[in-house]
This record gives C-alpha cells, structure tokens and sequence, in this order.
C-alpha cells in the first residue's frame, strides 16, 4: 500500500464546506437503531463547538427509503425535498446539513437533476404549491453530518480526553471505515476523498490516533440495500453481502468498524449475531463481535462522554471490548438504566455471540 | 534545396521522416522535448511480431538522422504566422523561418492512476506496460519477484475504450502488446500461471493471430473475456482482481501476485499545444486533424503543414515508419510545386 | 436458529481454489484444447445442441474453471458425429477431444 497514492487521490476529491449555521435534518431511522448518535451530533456541534444548528419538529422523511425501494415516483420525493427546503428558507438557512447517507445521495440527485432538467424544478414548485403553498429556495450548500465531524475532527481531537489507541499495548486501534453507497458512489465530486478511497470517515479515525485498515471488499455494500432486507424473501442477499465483509475483514482483526450511514451500522451490528446464530462465527476476539460505531459515537467517546449516555447500551455487539482497549471506565450495572436512571430492562443473551 | 524543414519531435516518425529527407537532399530540423532521440519506442525492450529489439530499430533510425540539424531538449515557445511561412521561436532562443512543418509529437500513454479503481500508484504490486518493459530492459523493479511469481494479470484497454475516462478511441497496440507481454513474463516464469482480461482481442496486424495461438497453445495463457471492475490488496501485499467472465457469465476473481495495467494511448499535450500555436484543429477523438481521415491522413488542412505517427491517432511501429516515410515524400513534392 | 433465510452461496467463480490437475491431463492428451477461443461454430453446428444445450465451447470453459460438475453430463448428450471437429476454425479435434474428456472427467468421479 502506498500511503501517498491515496493522499494524491485525495487532493483531488475535497470540498470547501461552510464552518457555521445549518439547517439540520434527521434521519427516519437512526434514532431507533442508534438513538444517541443524533443528540450527540448537536450536542457537539452547539453544546462543544458553540455552532449554530437548527432543527424543525416539521421536517419529514426524505422520502429516500420508499424511493429506492421503487414505491412511489421521483415527482413525489422531490415534491417531499422540496417541502424540506421551503422549511429551511422559512426557517432563513442556506447551508443544509443531513444525518442520513441516502438523504445526502437523494438531495444530491435532485439537484443534479434539477440542473439538467430546469422544467422540472418548475414542476416540482407548482407541486409544493398546490399541495401545501410553501415556496423554497435551493440551497446554497448541502453537506451530510459527517462531513462535518470531518470538519471539525482537529477540534475534537484537541478536545479529545481519549486516543484511538489501544492502552494495554499502547499501538494505534485498528479500524475498519465503512461510507455508504449513497454518499460517494453517485456523485464522487461531492464526497471528501471520492468514492474509490473515501475519506471522510478516514481522516476522523487519523485524527483521533487510529490506524484505518483496507480490506479487499471496503468498497463493498453492507448488505442493506433497501430492496434486499425489506422484502423478506431477499434478506438472503442481504446478510451474505455483510459476510462476504466480515470474511474480508476478519484476517485484519478490527477493533472496531466505523460508519456514516443509518443502514450500514445497524446491519453490520445485526447481522454480527445472526451470521454468529446460523454459522455458529463471530469476528471479534475471545467469542465476541467487532463493535459498530457511528462517527458521532466514536466522537462522543473520544471526548469522554458515558457511554450509556450515548447509547451503546443499544447495540447488538458488546462495545465493553473496545472500552476496555480504550481505557474508558464504564459501570456496568448501569448500562440498561435508560434516560433518568430508568430500568430499560436487560435483554436476553443470544446463544452464539458473547456479548458480556 | 535552402527551404527549411522542421520536424517537431524526435521520435521514431520525426527520425524516419528526417533520414528520408536527408536521402532527398534535405536538411531537416529536428526539434526535441527530452534530453534524447527515439520517443515511447526507445523505452521498448521488443517489439512484435518477430520480437526485435527496439534499440536496433531506434538505432538505425538515429543513425539514419545524424545529419539532421538535432535540437534536444527544446521546445517551441511561440510561433508566428508571417505573410507565407512560419517563425518558430524555441526555448534555446535560436528563431527559425519555414514554409514546411512535419508535426510529429506523437501519443501520451495514459496515466493509469486516473483509473482509481485500479488502484495504480495507490497498490505496490499494481504496474503498467511501460513499467513492465522498462524491467524487461533494466531487469529492476522490485515489484517483480524474481523466484517466480504464482499468478500474474495483464488489464487490456485501460484508458481506452473509456468514454468516461474521455479516451473512446482504441488504443490498437495493447492487445498484441499483452499478449507479447504475457508471452515474455512466460518465458522468464514457466510456472507462472497468467491471465489476459480483455473486452475484444483486436489482433488486427500481420501475425499478430499467430502470436495469440502461440499464447493460447505453447505458453498456456488464459484470455478471460471481461473487463476488470476492481482491484484491491490483500493482506499479504497481493492483489485481488473482480472481472466478469463474459462467456460463463459468472463473476471471476483471482488474487495475482502482479497486475499489469495495459495504458492505452491519448493524445500527447504537446500535440495540442503546437496545434494551438498554429491554429491547428482537433478531431473528435482529441487527436489532431488530418485533412481527410481516408485519403490525406499526413495532411493538415494547412497548407505546408503535415503529420506523421501517433499525433492523428494510435498507430503501430510500422505505420508510423510508413506514414512518416510518405510524409517526407509529400514534402519533397510540397517543395517542388512551390518552387 | 431459523430465520427464514440464509447466506446465499456465491455463483462466484473463485480462480485461486479452481483445481486444475484434471484440465493438465487432458492438456497433455489434448494439447490444441487450449487453442479454442470461444467463437461457438462448434456449439452452433451441433444437433444435440438445440434440443439438449450440449455445447462444446461451455464445456471447454467450464473444464477450465472448475465447474466439471455442470458440464461432464453434457457428453452424454454427443452423439460423435464430428460436425464440431468439421467446422472448427482453430483445427482443435473436438470429437477425439471429446472422448478424452470423458475418459478422464469420469462421472463416478472414479
């Protein structure tokens, strides 16, 4: 591997991202899967870095899900975005920030179309019209949240209480990125680092003091895919794709893999324990799974917030490994006690995947 | 015979082209970039179809030229248009008058890293062609395992055939020159087993089909038709390639201890630049030129400018040799009409 | 656990686990079997093609990819009327090809 190939790559895939004030949009499913990610990203962003983010209790879905699980027309989501948009210009914001991957592809993707299809642009505000009379103005600047910890990943690490690295050995943790489709592959120029060697996720974990590691199949989908998990005769298709990544990964042995994605989390943590319960495998070392992080996670834990207080309770794979590597003390009686200190009860332990 | 001539390019087409106007009682002007004469051949080991050493061809063209006014390392600054001729302003400072320019900047081989997926520049056991013949005349690459290699890939049409890495056109030499290629890595390591990925073998020249029978039945090389989609590095430093095997339509991979990216031809810049100093046009495929792509190949639609070699499109060796050899013939008849 | 699903298999042809030591046989009996280029005259010219999908270009690749299992039932479709041979532009002797071939791709696997 030739470390400056990549960071000639790199030069060529950056993006000047305003510093201050976003409108910021949620994503549909993040906060089920992992609900402190979202609360941490503006915990940071305003509590830490004193930044300007708004949000709206009137923002909606995307509409990026049934999009490209092909149950309603483009016309209809752009119709959605554009709502979206009219909120932000109501709201008197240029720079629009979104949680999820695929809002990011989708907001790309209707602009881009946009560009190339003025009429329809036209359409789509005679739509938002009739359907609800807001009018909207495009915005200046769309960026996904994580190119934002990206942004601000030296000002984290300045900030940081703990290192990415490991504090038995003292070596840097190995790490495992994973971009989603929608951020890079659709449009390379509007990713940091393009869709071949992203980077956005990369130069967190360098700036934290981890080692990222490539793999054969980094490239490669996590196995959601929309249409192969959410029609359930497909999920076959789904969970051999996370295999095929974990096989890939497995002779690396991960500390821990990191995402910018609602899906991708959520299936390479899932799936950890159903490939574990049907191939009797897990990845990680002494029985357990290699821990799933969001970058507002791993942010959160660098900066030294409880890790019960960011959610990790939540996973499916243990993260007690890795905060042991981190050094980051944790009680562990208190990680099913939710928000107040309330009883959030202790699941039952799957058979296979050692998970405490 | 006082009427200048000058050759923009000292390679293979440029040395042909002077040698024969030398023989019709000319003087040419040879005019340079690099510190040395013979251009992408010179930096050839063998050439197909009978496996000639390149530096006896480049050799005998240099021999042929010697008598030539030879600039190296120099470029044209600027060019003037006077009334019925050109003044060419080079970097040595040193200005020549001439009604007769032969274009002969021939080709770029592509940069391979553009191709991202491939991962040239990025991947230690990731080469081009170039860099292969290079070894195969220094014998140093410490990419190259010298005990022998298990597997070894070759990429055809990389950067050709590439409407996105704005190259369409076929390179044309890249075919037969894998299968050379491949041949020769063969010869040095029988046991080594190598792969072609190809979308068409165009073995389009004289017995070019030879040498891919040759390739198939005495040396065993395997053709999988399928472009290779990606390349990635496997824990151990070696390579794993995806490509569909068109003809079983399954996907194919195969992790290879070399991969050798066969970089298609693009337009030299240097082309383009002499083409904008003296109003030049570009075709469609971002070569130059000619007059009429059938008839007048060596013709610009200038008069007393011409072409030779690579600059108006890929070309072989022999053609070069052949177009630059009528080039020379072209002029000497330019010269005549105009005297 | 049942779920209900399951990791697929991969269709991938994996050519770093393809065993070639049968191929290598056949090569030193049939050396033109590496000739073919897949241009299918033999698999367009033969009878039992069309009502049995006996292909001789299919079988020589799937020999080399490792895929015998698919193909070696094939043969039993080959009635050796020597069309192919007649018609093959690169002179491979498929119908003599054709008989090693189940000499040493025995379907007992013997």
């Amino acid at each position: 591997m030739i470390y400056q190939g990549k960071q000639k790559i790199w030069a060529d895939y950056q993006k000047e991202i305003p510093d201050d004030h976003w409108f910021y949009v949620r994503s549909c499913i993040r906060q089920n899967f992992f609900p402190g990610a979202e609360k941490m990203f503006l915990e940071i962003c305003r509590g830490l870095l004193k930044k300007d983010f708004y949000e709206t209790e009137h923002h909606t879905t995307c509409g990026g899900i049934a999009y490209h699980c092909d149950t309603i027309p483009q016309e209809t989501v752009m119709t959605i975005v554009a709502r979206q948009f009219a909120l932000m210009t109501e709201a008197g914001y240029e720079n629009y920030v979104a949680s999820c991957i695929t809002s990011f592809g989708n907001y790309i993707e209707i602009l881009e179309t946009w560009k190339e299809f003025p009429e329809l642009e036209a359409k789509i505000r005679e739509l938002l019209w009739k359907a609800c009379k807001r009018e909207f103005n495009k915005p200046k600047y769309v960026a996904h949240a994580s190119d934002l910890i990206y942004k601000y990943r030296n000002e984290i690490a300045a900030r940081a209480k703990f290192r990415l690295v490991n504090r038995h050995t003292g070596e840097p943790l190995r790490a495992v990125e994973h971009i989603g489709c929608h951020y890079a592959k659709m449009f390379p120029s509007r990713s940091i680092g393009g869709a071949e060697y992203p980077y956005v996720l990369s130069g967190m974990i360098e700036a934290w003091g981890g080692n990222v590691i490539d793999y054969p199949e980094r490239r490669h989908c996590c196995g959601y895919g929309f249409r192969q998990y959410h029609v359930k005769a497909n999920r076959g298709y789904s969970i051999s794709n996370t295999y095929k990544k974990f096989e890939s990964m497995e002779p690396y042995h991960p500390d821990f893999i990191l995402t910018n994605c609602p899906g991708c989390p959520y299936f390479m943590d899932r799936w950890q324990y159903v490939i574990a319960e049907t191939e009797g495998k897990t990845y990680g070392e002494n029985g357990y799974g290699i821990p799933v992080l969001t970058y507002e996670e791993l942010a959160s834990l660098v900066l030294g917030y409880d890790p019960w207080d960011i959610g990790l309770q939540l996973h499916q794979v243990a993260v007690e490994p890795l905060l042991d590597k981190l050094g980051i003390e944790y009680d562990p009686s208190a990680k099913y006690k939710g928000l107040n200190r309330k009883d959030i009860m202790r699941p039952e332990l799957p058979g296979v995947l050692r998970c405490c | 015979m006082k009427e200048n001539i000058v050759i923009i390019g000292g390679g293979i087409a440029g040395l042909e082209a002077a040698g024969q106007l030398l023989g019709l009682g000319y003087k040419p002007i040879i005019i340079e970039k690099s510190d040395r004469l013979g251009g992408h051949v010179a930096d050839w080991n063998c050439l197909f179809p009978d496996m000639t050493p390149a530096k006896d061809v480049v050799g005998r063209l240099i021999a042929g030229a010697t008598e030539a006014n030879i600039f190296l390392n120099t470029e044209i600054s600027f060019v003037n248009k006077l009334k019925d001729s050109y003044n060419i302003m080079l970097s040595n400072g040193i200005s020549i008058i001439t009604k007769i320019i032969l274009v002969t900047t021939g080709f770029s081989v592509f940069d391979a890293s553009k191709k991202e997926e491939y991962g040239y520049g990025v991947y230690d056991q990731v080469i081009t062609n170039r860099d292969l013949e290079h070894w195969f005349n220094t014998g140093n690459d410490r990419r190259i395992d010298d005990c022998g290699m298990n597997a070894v890939g070759f990429v055809h049409c990389v950067g050709s055939r590439d409407e996105k890495a704005k190259n369409p056109q076929c390179s044309k030499v890249c075919c037969i020159t894998a299968v050379k290629q491949a041949i020769e890595l063969k010869q040095k390591f029988p046991e080594t087993m190598v792969y072609c990925f190809y979308m068409d073998l165009r073995m389009f020249g004289k017995k070019y089909e030879d040498f891919y029978i040759g390739a198939q039945r005495d040396y065993g090389i395997r053709f999988i038709r399928g472009r290779v989609s990606e390349v990635s590095e496997n824990i151990d430093g070696r390579v794993i390639v995806k490509a569909e095997d068109t003809l079983s339509g399954k996907p194919v991979k195969v992790t290879l201890d070399l991969l050798v990216l066969m970089a298609g031809m693009v337009c030299n810049p240097d082309s383009t630049k002499v083409a904008n100093m003296i109003s030049l046009p570009i075709d469609s495929d971002g070569f130059l030129k000619s007059r009429d792509n059938v008839a007048d190949i060596i013709d610009s639609p200038k008069d007393g400018i011409f072409y030779a070699g690579a600059c108006t499109g890929p070309k072989t060796v022999p053609e070069t040799l052949a177009e630059a050899r009528a080039a020379a013939l072209k002029i000497h008849l330019y010269n005549k009409t105009m005297q | 656990m049942d779920f209900g699903f399951k990791i697929s298999p991969s269709s991938a042809i994996n050519l770093d686990n393809v065993d070639t030591v049968k191929f290598e046989q056949l090569h030193d009996m049939e050396p033109d079997v590496y000739k073919c280029m897949a241009c299918g005259s033999c698999t367009s010219t033969c009878p039992a093609n069309r009502f049995s999908g006996m292909s001789m270009r299919k079988v020589i690749l799937a020999l080399q990819r490792g895929k015998e299992k698919d193909v070696v039932s094939m043969m039993r479709n080959c009635m050796l009327c020597g069309k192919c041979t007649m018609v093959c532009p690169r002179g491979i002797n498929t119908r003599h090809l054709i008989l090693s071939i189940c000499r040493i791709y025995r379907e007992d696997g013997k």
